[in-house]
């Protein structure tokens, strides 16, 4: 028995109870995104040199400074192999325990 | 269940096509510094290569090019190879991942690209074997 | 009305919660999801644009690197690792429905749950 089936004594399906608040959802999310700094601005937080509280701003900072410390041309592998390396060694330690769990859980032993 | 009967155009289409896929794949890899790719990008490319062949021709003859229990070895000397680059470092005097004190002899913007490039190579073999070891365990109980 | 990409992602959003949710068969489940992931990344991904900006990639043309005329590549960065997080989920996620459908012989979840109850 799906207990989303469950016809309600007083009328309304639980189905259509859930998909109303869904729907109610979506809207407070697309309310919520008016709100949201103009998309392609490039004055806004997150692209200034510095941020709100006086911590210098990432993205400036990465672009700044990529190629003057590692030689590289490209941006984005100079963040992820060597300012933000620490994360990418747990990523690649998330993919070989994810390999090792279907290899565990699927593999038939010989016999 | 229908036997099923293998097509002579793709299998002849992709087995001409996978091996300039594998190559294209490290293209990729090694030129992570100079145009949009990198380790995972390269990685999942490769993975498709070896895929191909054993969509089409079965796992039978998709071994002879890569064999099914070298998957989580290699996913572990990928992440090893990382792991040993980064402690390397820590040998020789820096911090963790810290490749400016890789023992190479080179300034220390050399040494970080070459840091980059030991990296990307140890996540790209890592990504593809991964990859190919979990389709093989989906497919464990098909004997054809 | 000029953050048309956040209303498209907010549907795709709903759309991935809706198959998780109100779906009864397993595999469509894990579509949902897999729906799901792929809207936070592209949400990511959309709110990373400059207007006249050419891809983090440095062009000696352009001078000394301003971050006026480059994309924020931060996003991309860590959107690298949320889709590999994703892979591995999902082949994870298959696996176990694998198990599921060998030991109970179904993967429809009001039968399973059934199933489950008199074992």
């Amino acid at each position: 028995m799906w207990p989303l089936s469950i016809k309600r004594p007083g009328g309304v399906p639980i189905k259509v109870i859930i998909a109303f608040f869904l729907l109610i959802f979506c809207g407070l999310l697309i309310y919520v995104s008016a709100t949201l700094p103009l998309r392609g601005d490039s004055l806004a937080p997150m692209h200034r040199d510095q941020s709100a509280v006086g911590s210098p701003g990432a993205s400036a900072y990465y672009i700044r400074n990529a190629f003057r410390d590692t030689a590289t041309p490209n941006m984005v592998t100079a963040i992820l192999a060597d300012y933000r390396g620490y994360d990418t060694l747990g990523e690649e330690t998330v993919i070989l325990t994810a390999g090792l769990i279907c290899y565990l859980l699927l593999r038939k032993k010989e016999r | 269940m229908r036997r099923f009967r293998r097509n002579i155009i793709i299998l002849m289409v992709s087995k001409m096509v996978a091996p300039y896929i594998m190559l294209f794949a490290f293209y990729v890899i090694f030129h992570g510094h100079l145009s949009p790719g990198g380790g995972f990008q390269g990685g999942t490319l490769l993975s498709a290569a070896i895929l191909l062949m054993r969509l089409t021709a079965g796992i039978k003859l998709g071994e002879r090019q890569f064999k099914r229990i070298l998957g989580t070895p290699l996913g572990s000397l990928g992440v090893l190879i990382y792991f040993g680059v980064g402690f390397l470092a820590l040998l020789w005097g820096g911090e963790f991942l810290n490749y400016a004190y890789l023992p190479f002899g080179l300034t220390p913007e050399k040494l970080r690209y070459l840091g980059i490039l030991l990296v990307e190579i140890g996540v790209g073999i890592a990504v593809a074997a991964i990859l190919v070891s979990i389709y093989d365990d989906l497919l464990e109980h098909n004997n054809e | 009305m000029s953050n048309f990409a956040y209303i498209s992602v907010a549907i795709l959003l709903t759309l991935g919660i809706y198959g998780m949710v109100l779906k009864k068969n397993l595999v469509k489940k894990l579509i949902g999801m897999t729906i799901l992931q792929v809207a936070v990344i592209m949400f990511f991904i959309a709110s990373a644009v400059k207007g006249g900006a050419t891809v983090p990639v440095l062009d000696e043309r352009l001078g000394i690197p301003n971050p006026i005329h480059y994309i924020s590549p931060l996003q991309h960065c860590l959107m690298l690792t949320a889709i590999v997080v994703g892979v591995a989920t999902s082949g994870v996620a298959f696996a176990l429905a694998i198990l599921i459908y060998r030991r109970f012989k179904t993967l429809d979840e009001g039968i399973l749950l059934q199933r489950m109850g008199e074992k």
